[in-house]
């Protein structure tokens, strides 16, 4: 809620204060943050709310992401348009859902999308072999991740449907004790 | 005529309220309806300030429209253009009902963080709820005690600001919180964890601290007698001449020895300064009270430890959780991400090789026998340190007798140097034997730690006892100078006249005054001379066996056979596991020696400054991450519980000596009691009224005493055996959900015949 407030009062303020007054506070970071990957693309001024998008690219390289094999998948989630070209405020979302404070259902339903390669609402299989295949950077034999993805399903599907639902990733992830502090970006 | 229906919450609502309002009413021609319409869309597409101005703007705008309208002689409307309602026109069901909406909003505007919607969507319906509530809440305050009710509203909302600004200001002050950020982003979680570890026992030691400066140090540096007025408080003659050289301070005698550092400096008399600060017993408090603390604040930390990971003891979900919680999300820095990858891909293939694996029966004889060979070379390991230091302390105490101006500086700190040594040196022998063992690396690493534990526990100990060797030699030696003083005393009166009573008192400087050996001064020198020596040793290994290699490794790689960085010696890991217990175990000789030393808590905060910065910079320079990502979560509460151990345990000893030994007779805040915890009879009989006294006696009463503990044992037991069949009912109720989700599935599949009819829970 703090970041919803003091985006609203940095879109109003137009930020457009001398760099000597800067504030450590977190919402003008990140948009001090948003504006260094493009200076010339993003004005100071926001109060008349220019539609101005970021291309993939260079979120990607952004130092918290660029090491990130799921970075295009994180960008793509939190983009208005589906391709990872976000505004402002896809910024600010993606970053306030991967922070600390955070909820762990949010988390957890963000997390569900960026794992559902195909964005059909389902973890299938195939989407399981994509995502392990980041995570091991294609070192598996193909049937270790056969075995790997069946074992999956095995233990988390509870309906019985062969992939995972948001309630079964839910289910699933409410256990991980390592879940809250692996997926949370610092910035 | 009021409004016959309309939905609560609905934004509509006042549209409703509004037209029912005007059906009958034309004036003027045209509605300005649509200048509303542009009215409200503008300000839903502004900010909350733009919104704020505005509405005070509107509220103007009101205020002028009623006026012209009073002045035009109209009728009365219950609604104005703008649509405010005035609530004292409505019936109290509509009453209710718009409480109820407002309430509604501000559930909402309470849930919007969570709520997985884009943040446009969220920011708009923010600003429609605040603006609902701002106009409502404060109309529904109007008619009865509506001042009181707006005041109350305006501080409800002035109380979460300021805790809100409170809170942010507590999260901006947190130390060292870029640092291990950084740390965090190339190390990972665990080493991260090590730092934050760190940070915790800095606050604790923070703690202890203020508690023996405040209250021990400097009441008796400010109040009590000062240095040379009495003989506890001076240094004895023979020792002036050496008493301000550095080798004397260093290790902790002369004038270190005789000055509040020490138990010995501190006077028995029971009342100190104008305002009769006592001495003896707020010594004896902090003492109790840094033990107390301290084992609350470990209990806390664990309790909420334990909520936190929850019904934890899950492997339902091994390869699950391996696959979507692997990944460590603050990883920033390519040489991680590369160890990162690696070690995932190992855990997936360990995990792999685990469950397709059938237990093979071929070697399982020659395991058990390795594995039996292993814990016992580890016995007799631990066994051989234990040994060693006995051995050495016995030696010290042997040159301590012959005087230590004969022997080698070696020779001086033998204890203190083979204990660090044995702890830097024994855990690496514990790693090669346990390679005999072909244990899983989490299996091992535990056996690794419960080793190390047991060998600083056993070196502990051991030291422990032969402390207390000193100590009965050094009381023996006290029962010694007290009949020489007796003789002593007699010399003196003898010497100045035939009667020894009417004698004039013959004023004697007290550095001349014979000294009994304090024993307690010479307790709280060792740990001190303990501690230093630990961190000595402890920053030494870390710079040669760290930034030294790293250094080596750089700059020799090029001109020498193999690739250095790559094999053989290669940069250092940061060993998380070693560091911590160190940790702990430092912690527990602070607790060991507090009552000892009051000076103990002051060094050790300072210890633990330096070694923030010091680690922090040796980690970033010298290390590389660790090819075996350690997992840091489930190693908390262990590491709490070892320190709990570890409390316990440094605590005992000390307790021990308190109860049983005696105080010495010329030094400390005790002497002349029997026993030192006299001064709680003393000071319930002498500062309290009678009554008092007689409460307590009755309530010290083994008759009163002995039923309440069988009390709080029953209701341990009690507590205890809800918590068990609450767990019980838990698995239960899991395995319920389960069978009625599988119930119903097959049901579904039974009433359903095609396979695309697909359940969605």
């Amino acid at each position: 809620m703090d970041l919803c407030f003091r985006s609203l009062k940095a879109q109003t303020w137009g930020i457009n204060k001398p760099s000597s007054q800067r504030s450590s506070s977190t919402h003008i970071r990140l948009f001090y943050r948003y504006r260094d990957l493009a200076p010339q693309l993003v004005p100071l001024d926001y109060t008349n709310h220019p539609d101005v998008k970021l291309p993939y690219e260079l979120i990607g390289s952004m130092p918290e992401l660029k090491d990130n094999p799921f970075r295009q998948r994180i960008a793509e989630v939190f983009s208005e348009d589906g391709e990872g070209n976000m505004t402002l405020d896809n910024f600010l979302d993606m970053f306030s859902v991967l922070s600390e404070m955070a909820p762990r259902d949010l988390k957890a339903y963000y997390a569900f999308k960026i794992y559902d390669f195909n964005n059909d609402d389902f973890i299938c299989k195939s989407d399981l072999e994509k995502t392990l295949n980041k995570l091991t950077r294609n070192e598996l034999t193909e049937d270790e991740v056969k075995m790997v993805c069946e074992k999956v399903i095995d233990e988390a599907d509870l309906d019985n449907d062969g992939r995972l639902s948001l309630e079964d990733f839910q289910h699933m992830i409410n256990r991980a004790p390592d879940f809250l502090s692996t997926f949370h970006i610092r910035i | 005529p009021h409004p016959s229906h309309f939905s609560p919450g609905d934004e509509d609502f006042q549209e409703n309220h509004e037209r029912q309002k005007h059906k009958g009413k034309r004036r003027n021609g045209e509605r300005p309806k649509n200048k509303r319409e542009n009215q409200r869309r503008q300000r839903s597409s502004k900010s909350v300030q733009g919104i704020r101005e505005e509405s005070q703007s509107t509220t103007e705008r009101r205020e002028r429209r009623r006026r012209r309208r009073g002045k035009e002689g109209e009728d009365e409307e219950e609604v104005n253009n703008d649509g405010e309602v005035r609530p004292e026109l409505l019936s109290p069901e509509e009453l209710e009902k718009l409480k109820e909406a407002v309430d509604e909003k501000k559930k909402l505007i309470q849930s919007l963080r969570g709520k997985p919607w884009p943040m446009k969507q969220k920011l708009v319906s923010l600003r429609e709820s605040q603006l609902f509530v701002e106009k409502y809440e404060g109309a529904l305050g109007k008619g009865k005690g509506r001042k009181l009710y707006a005041y109350k509203v305006m501080m409800t909302k002035k109380w979460k600001k300021f805790q809100r600004d409170f809170e942010n200001f507590k999260t901006a002050c947190i130390p060292w919180e870029m640092k291990i950020k950084e740390i965090e982003s190339h190390f990972g979680s665990s080493v991260a964890s090590y730092f934050i570890f760190l940070r915790w026992m800095y606050g604790i030691n923070m703690i202890l601290f203020g508690l023996t400066f405040g209250l021990v140090m400097v009441p008796e540096a400010l109040m009590g007698r000062p240095y040379g007025s009495i003989p506890r408080k001076t240094v004895p003659r023979a020792e002036e001449a050496g008493a301000m050289d550095f080798a004397v301070l260093w290790d902790f005698g002369g004038y270190a020895q005789y000055s509040v550092l020490f138990y010995g400096y501190y006077n028995n008399q029971r009342a100190i300064g104008w305002f009769k600060f006592r001495m003896p017993l707020s010594y004896f408090l902090v003492g109790v009270g840094t033990v107390a603390y301290s084992y609350m604040v470990v209990i806390r930390t664990m309790a909420r430890n334990a909520n936190e990971s929850g019904v934890g003891d899950d492997n339902s979900f091994n390869f699950s959780w391996k696959m979507f919680t692997s990944w460590d999300y603050l990883i920033g820095n390519p040489e991680t991400a590369d160890n990162k990858f690696a070690s995932i891909t190992t855990s997936f293939k360990e995990a792999i090789l685990e469950e397709q694996e059938s237990r093979k029966d071929d070697n399982i004889h020659l395991t058990r026998f390795l594995r039996v060979l292993a814990n016992f070379l580890v016995l007799c390991c631990l066994a051989g340190s234990g040994y060693l230091i006995y051995f050495v302390v016995r030696r010290s105490q042997k040159f301590a007798l012959d005087g230590l101006e004969n022997h080698t500086w070696w020779e001086r700190n033998e204890v203190n140097m083979v204990m660090s040594l044995l702890g830097m040196f024994c855990p690496m022998l514990f790693d090669v034997i346990s390679a005999l063992e072909n244990y899983h690396p989490r299996v091992a690493l535990q056996w690794q730690l419960g080793r190390i534990f047991a060998l600083f526990l056993g070196n502990l100990y051991t030291f422990i006892i032969a402390l207390m060797d000193a100590i009965n030699l050094k009381r023996k030696e006290e029962k010694v100078v007290k009949y020489n003083i007796t003789m002593w005393e007699a010399s003196l009166y003898n010497g100045t006249g035939p009667e020894n009573s009417t004698g004039p008192p013959v004023t004697i400087h007290p550095a001349d005054v014979p000294r009994g050996p304090c024993w307690e001064t010479m307790v709280g020198q060792e740990f001190v001379r303990l501690i230093i020596s630990d961190t000595m040793t402890t920053y030494i290994t870390l710079l040669i066996g760290d930034f030294l290699r790293a250094v080596l490794v750089r700059f020799l790689n090029h001109c020498w056979c193999w690739d250095l960085e790559a094999g053989f010696p290669s940069y250092s890991e940061f060993d998380v596991s070693g560091n911590v217990l160190g940790l702990i175990f430092n912690q527990g000789m602070i607790w060991m020696g507090a009552f000892y030393a009051p000076c103990l808590p002051a060094l050790n905060l300072l210890r633990l400054h330096v070694s923030m910065y010091l680690q922090c910079w040796a980690v970033m320079c010298c290390n590389v991450p660790q090819e075996r990502v350690f997992k840091a979560s489930g190693s908390n509460n262990f590491y709490m519980a070892m320190l709990l151990v570890i409390l316990f345990l440094s605590t005992l000893p000390a307790i021990y000596t308190i109860v049983t030994i005696p105080p010495s007779f010329d030094c400390g805040p005790f002497s002349g009691k029997n026993r030192m915890f006299d001064v709680i009879q003393e000071t319930l009989e002498s500062d309290f009224p009678a009554w008092f006294s007689k409460v307590f006696s009755y309530a010290s009463n083994p008759g009163l005493v002995l039923p309440f503990i069988l009390l709080m044992v029953l209701a341990i037991y009690y507590l205890q055996s809800t918590s068990k069949s609450y767990r019980e009912a838990n698995v239960e109720l899991k395995n319920k959900l389960q069978m009625v989700t599988q119930r119903l599935d097959n049901f579904v599949l039974l009433t359903s015949y095609g396979s695309d009819f697909i359940l969605n829970a």
